[in-house]
């Protein structure tokens, strides 16, 4: 991570003229290092998010079954999760580093990443749960379901807008608190920024990862959008 | 365990050192916040107002919420190059998204009802928008207020990350000078700042609520309303 400081900037690039000028953003640069740099940053900063979210995903959805079953749960899981969520992302991994049995590694990080997911998806899931209608449970009931039939066929497929609206944004905060986390284990997008203000202000490296970093975040945004449409069909239909 | 206690009795050691450091965190989210409300709240209110533009000032917001601080904060030392009002500027991009969606929300969804019969007594649209929609519109307005105040102080500190005055944060990540001690201490500071400036704002919205809608308001869920609710976003 640490690249020795030269007097005289000296971007590399060899007979690149833009790149050894520093000049904007030099798409050979980009061709040049696609397969070695910028993809492999690419694919790690997907799994540290996916990792996150699914790990946080199933934490939150067991807190939110629970608070639902027991309103006297809500109020503690929400302030814990909530003061998880302040804490700022650096200062987090830091504290976390300090942590003798952890060091500055992925496990570290993911720690970091699933806490900030939590609050997101409790919060939603548990609202998507409450905002089912009482007529409908009432129904539900009356047409003999039992307690855990209600909770799999009529409650949650009635919570999935909420949880999956959850989803997106637990989603793209962790694709920007991944970033930041490079500082602690230098892998993801964030690896070739740190490098590239490292090696005196590399512009071109710094608009590719930081761009690939802001693209990944609305593709994935994006891309729930469209699951939420598929997976509640009936939404849709409702307000065509 | 043991750096992590170690953080505290640091901050009692170097009391000065972190209100000095302190005190550039501040005036750095003091100034990002302060340009950022002076360009999103006026746009914000005014569309809400005339209830134009709802497609714009919703996915500003989407859009807005997805951005990498560390991605935004990168792009604009490649485009203005290293120093503090580098980061001021990400820090105005990161935090206008949020203020401007709540503002719009919260005056485009102010009871129809009650804006007509304030025109049916007479009002004069100035008088409609600071008298009627305005105080009503305060809570979730707040909110976005809110949300930005918590994001901007917790994004200082990157500052520090990309070369540049990032507050507490040139503690947190200069181990080499703070030892781990320090940098747990600053760490703790930064989360503990967070937490206070949430709790402030919170406040703030608390007081800054009419006194005839207090009972009615959920403090917690006004700032899912407009964070969460499928139903009003546009297509993607």
């Amino acid at each position: 991570m640490i690249i020795a400081q030269t007097v005289i900037p000296n971007f590399g690039g060899g007979p690149n003229s833009c790149v050894r000028e520093n000049r904007g953003f030099c798409l050979s640069w980009v061709q040049d290092n696609w397969n070695s740099v910028l993809w492999p940053a690419v694919r790690q900063h997907i799994e540290l998010t996916a990792i996150a979210v699914v790990i946080g995903f199933v934490i939150a959805f067991g807190l939110a079954l629970l608070a639902h079953r027991r309103r006297g749960f809500e109020t503690p899981i929400t302030v814990s999760t909530g003061v998880l969520y302040t804490i700022p992302s650096l200062a987090l991994f830091q504290i976390l580093v300090g942590f003798s049995f952890l060091g500055l590694n992925r496990l570290t990080v993911e720690i970091a990443l699933v806490s900030y997911t939590l609050l997101i998806l409790f919060r939603n899931t548990l609202e998507g749960l409450r905002g089912v209608p009482a007529e409908v449970r009432e129904a539900a009931l009356g047409m003999g379901l039992t307690r855990r039939q209600i909770l799999t066929r009529v409650e949650l497929p009635l919570a999935l807008p909420a949880i999956v609206a959850g989803l997106r944004i637990a989603t793209v905060t962790v694709i920007s608190l991944a970033t930041v986390a490079a500082f602690i284990d230098d892998e993801g997008l964030g690896s070739p920024i740190f490098r590239a203000i490292q090696s005196n202000v590399f512009k071109t490296e710094l608009f590719a990862a930081g761009g690939l970093a802001v693209i990944l975040a609305l593709l994935a945004d994006a891309a729930l959008v469209l699951a939420q449409r598929l997976v509640t069909p009936w939404a849709r239909r409702q307000r065509a | 365990m043991k750096p992590v206690l170690d953080g505290f009795p640091w901050i009692g050691h170097h009391v000065s050192l972190v209100f000095d450091k302190l005190g550039v965190h501040m005036l750095i989210a003091g100034i990002a916040l302060g340009v950022a409300l002076a360009i999103a709240l006026p746009i914000g209110v005014w569309l809400g107002h005339i209830h134009r533009g709802s497609f714009a000032a919703i996915n500003v917001s989407n859009v807005g919420r997805a951005l990498p601080s560390l991605a935004v904060i990168a792009i604009a030392i490649g485009i203005v190059g290293l120093g503090r009002n580098t980061l001021i500027l990400a820090l105005v991009v990161l935090a206008a998204p949020v203020i401007l969606t709540n503002a719009y929300v919260a005056v485009d969804t102010v009871d129809r009802d009650v804006v007509d019969a304030a025109r049916g007594m007479g009002l004069r649209e100035r008088e409609v928008l600071w008298h009627v929609e305005l105080p009503l519109a305060l809570p979730l307005l707040f909110a976005g207020v809110r949300t930005a105040a918590v994001y901007v102080v917790a994004t200082v500190p990157l500052g520090a990350l990309t070369g540049t005055d990032g507050g507490l944060g040139d503690i947190i990540v200069n181990q080499a000078s703070y030892r781990l001690e320090g940098v747990v201490g600053a760490a703790i500071c930064v989360a503990a700042l967070a937490i206070v400036i949430d709790a402030l704002f919170a406040g703030v919205q608390r007081v800054s609520t009419p006194r005839g809608l207090r009972g009615h308001i959920d403090f917690a869920a006004v700032q899912t309303a407009a964070a969460g609710n499928p139903q009003e976003e546009g297509p993607p």
